[in-house]
């Protein structure tokens, strides 16, 4: 064999080897819909990123195994554009495609919207959407990808007055199904603390650019704390800036999970003291493989969401409890049936701590994922943890 | 009080000048730009890139707002609403070209920016307060004198400039102006480019205060039409008075109404139907167009 031949020899066999190594490795789809445009993208997009950095760096190490084979993951997205109408139609398109594990929705009508559709074609989904009775029975296909704001809502107020000496509460929401919700439990939660409620019946359309006559009414009644029901990433920046400019010295909270750069962008200085909701992870609490997932997750995409500390977890629950029981393949009942007892290491925090199902206090049966319940405060660019808790 | 009044004065400021190009050309060309909020949010995005991604001075991505929506409206017109007034007599046909080019705009925009909220830091610190009586950001102060400023440039440049007479020619009659040897072609995109112009200057002053994210086009657009309702399509002046009142209204209703919830539009939507019922070519409007 002449030199030449051989390396062309070698070079097709070493085509062949890669062909085939690739080839051996069958393909499990994970869906997403949610809202990756419009004022709230945010919160969809953090997601999709999140699974597709995972998805991506599963791939290139080899796979994941779950029973005898091996699996290639892809991700198929589909925007829902926070209407619930599109959230139904992607769901069904999930179905057509034969997928049995969807994250998402990301809002409350979205995820009530798609439930008939997953119920009946056998898709365990994860929405991140607050609605009880998604997750309490009979629904059985629902499971809380985070902390509800019923469940975070009460921890800050009590922190706050607490450690603030916050008496009194203000409530300002969009005139939309998930904010007002929000809102609503929210003065149910302060109530109950004995938190004097002086403004809650304040709301502003989703499309408002200048919210100073919005916040106006509410800052006269001089709250301690003025909470921002289910702002959406993109209103925050506005409400805190007018509440700033007109004077407003006390502290302001949301429930949901906000975007950094967003607040430095559209509020700057103005936005220092902000409490949200953070992603489940601090500096303390992060692993080397979550360390690892944000310099992919930034490598991939540019910039990098807090809140994807959260969003991450998803895909991870799905793919180690298929791993735990690989029947929940073909059957989402032998998945349901394996979430009450399954256990698993976090690989992304240190120490002991274990994936598992949690919710029995909420919902009354395992229908959400545990993660820390980490509450951030906004302080020059960056998010600042200030305290961290578990719930259920 | 004086709070409300100020707030009102300011939105009334920008609704005037989103207002003006809208009606700017629709008496130029009796086209009804559905588009003219996606250009304004294609200003924003463009002063936020200058600005924020580039480091350059907040002028200078105003400045490229205004040239590149100029540009985008001069080559709409050309290649897109030209052929189409030319070739057909049907009114829906620019309406839905219109529609087509909003559509177009927001992919666009999604493609080049991206789906996030993005705003440009405060170009001006500080807060001007009256006796906590009236309580301004100086930025507001500076974004209103703008708006203002640009509201009567753009009325003396149609008043005196050579241009300017043109184009109220063409909007008084298109068939006179031409037999008076106005060149329609060139004064019609000159029109729509000064309309495009207009709106991508607003996204570029506005994304300091409001930020600017894929989301706005809309109902942008439909303040807009809003405005020239109440003032009368085709109409300058009209324009300039429905944004006005329209800022106003909404300053007044969200402090007045607050404590029933959401329905200050509400109001102003009834409010509008029973205007329009009795008066349908608004303030200022011709009742023959």
């Amino acid at each position: 064999m002449s030199r030449r031949s051989f390396i062309t020899a070698a070079a097709v066999a070493a085509c062949c080897f890669s062909t085939g190594s690739f080839a051996a490795n069958d393909t499990l789809k994970i869906g997403f819909v949610g809202v990756t445009s419009g004022p709230a993208a945010a919160w969809g997009i953090s997601n999709q990123r999140s699974m597709e950095t995972r998805a991506e760096w599963i791939n290139e190490t080899g796979g994941y195994s779950i029973g005898d084979k091996t699996y290639d993951i892809e991700i198929v997205a589909f925007d829902d554009q926070k209407d619930p109408k599109r959230a139904i139609a992607g769901m069904e398109k999930m179905a057509q495609e034969g997928i049995h594990y969807v994250v998402g929705p990301n809002v409350d009508d979205g995820a009530a919207a798609v439930r008939p559709v997953a119920e009946k074609n056998g898709i365990m989904y994860f929405p991140y959407a607050f609605p009880k009775e998604l997750y309490s029975a009979p629904a059985s296909n629902a499971v809380l990808g985070m902390v509800a704001n019923y469940q975070s809502g009460p921890a800050i107020y009590k922190h706050l007055m607490e450690n603030e000496g916050v008496k009194k509460i203000a409530f300002v929401a969009s005139n939309e199904s998930d904010p007002l919700s929000q809102r609503d439990s929210g003065v149910e939660a302060a109530k109950a603390l004995g938190l004097e409620v002086v403004s809650d019946s304040v709301t502003y359309q989703v499309d408002t650019t200048d919210f100073t006559p919005v916040i106006l009414p509410v800052l006269k009644k001089q709250p301690d704390l003025l909470v921002l029901s289910g702002v959406s990433p993109a209103n925050a920046p506005q409400l805190i800036r007018s509440a700033r400019e007109l004077g407003y010295t006390g502290l302001m909270s949301t429930e949901t999970a906000q975007d950094a750069i967003v607040l430095q962008e559209g509020a700057g200085d103005l936005a220092n003291g902000f409490i949200s909701v953070g992603g489940a992870s601090t500096p303390e609490l992060a692993s080397d493989m979550m360390r690892e997932f944000v310099d992919r997750y930034t490598k991939m995409f540019g910039e990098y969401n807090d809140e994807s500390n959260t969003k991450v977890y998803a895909l991870e629950y799905i793919l180690e409890t298929l791993k735990a029981n690989p029947d929940g393949l073909e059957s989402v009942e032998a998945f349901q049936a394996t979430m009450d007892s399954f256990e698993a290491p976090n690989p992304y925090m240190v120490g002991d701590e274990k994936l598992r199902y949690v919710g029995m206090s909420s919902f009354g049966q395992k229908r959400q994922v545990a993660v820390p319940l980490v509450v951030n405060v906004f302080q020059d660019g960056v998010f600042e943890t200030m305290f961290v808790a578990e719930v259920d | 009080m004086e709070q409300i009044l100020a707030n009102g004065l300011y939105l009334g400021a920008q609704y005037a000048l989103i207002a003006l190009g809208l009606t700017l050309i629709f008496s130029l060309m009796n086209v009804l730009n559905f588009a003219h909020g996606q250009m304004y949010v294609f200003g924003g995005f463009v002063t936020y890139t200058v600005v924020v991604q580039f480091g350059l001075p907040f002028i200078v991505g105003l400045i490229a707002s205004a040239v590149t929506l100029a540009i985008i409206g001069a080559l709409i017109e050309q290649y897109l609403f030209r052929p189409v007034i030319r070739k057909s007599q049907r009114e829906e046909s620019t309406m839905l070209l219109a529609a087509g080019i909003a559509f177009f705009l927001d992919a666009v925009i999604l493609l080049l920016f991206g789906e996030k909220q993005r705003g440009v830091p405060k170009i001006v610190d500080g807060v001007f307060n009256w006796d906590f009586r009236i309580i301004m950001p100086y930025d507001r102060i500076l974004i209103c004198g703008l708006a203002i400023a640009l509201i009567a440039s753009f009325i003396l440049f149609m008043q005196y400039s050579k241009a300017g007479r043109a184009m109220r020619a063409l909007a008084q009659d298109r068939v006179a102006a031409q037999l008076m040897g106005v060149d329609v072609n060139r004064y019609s995109m000159l029109g729509f480019a000064l309309g495009a112009m207009l709106a991508g200057v607003v996204g570029g002053l506005l994304v300091t205060i409001t930020g600017i994210n894929l989301g706005m086009g809309g109902p942008t657009s439909i303040k807009a039409f809003l405005m020239i309702m109440i003032g009368g399509a085709g109409v300058i002046s009209g324009a300039i008075a429905g944004g006005f009142i329209l800022g106003m209204m909404e300053s007044v209703g969200l402090t007045a109404l607050s404590a029933y919830g959401d329905i200050t539009y509400l109001v102003i939507f009834a409010s509008l139907m029973v205007f329009l019922a009795i008066r349908p070519q608004g303030l200022m409007g011709k009742p023959w167009g």
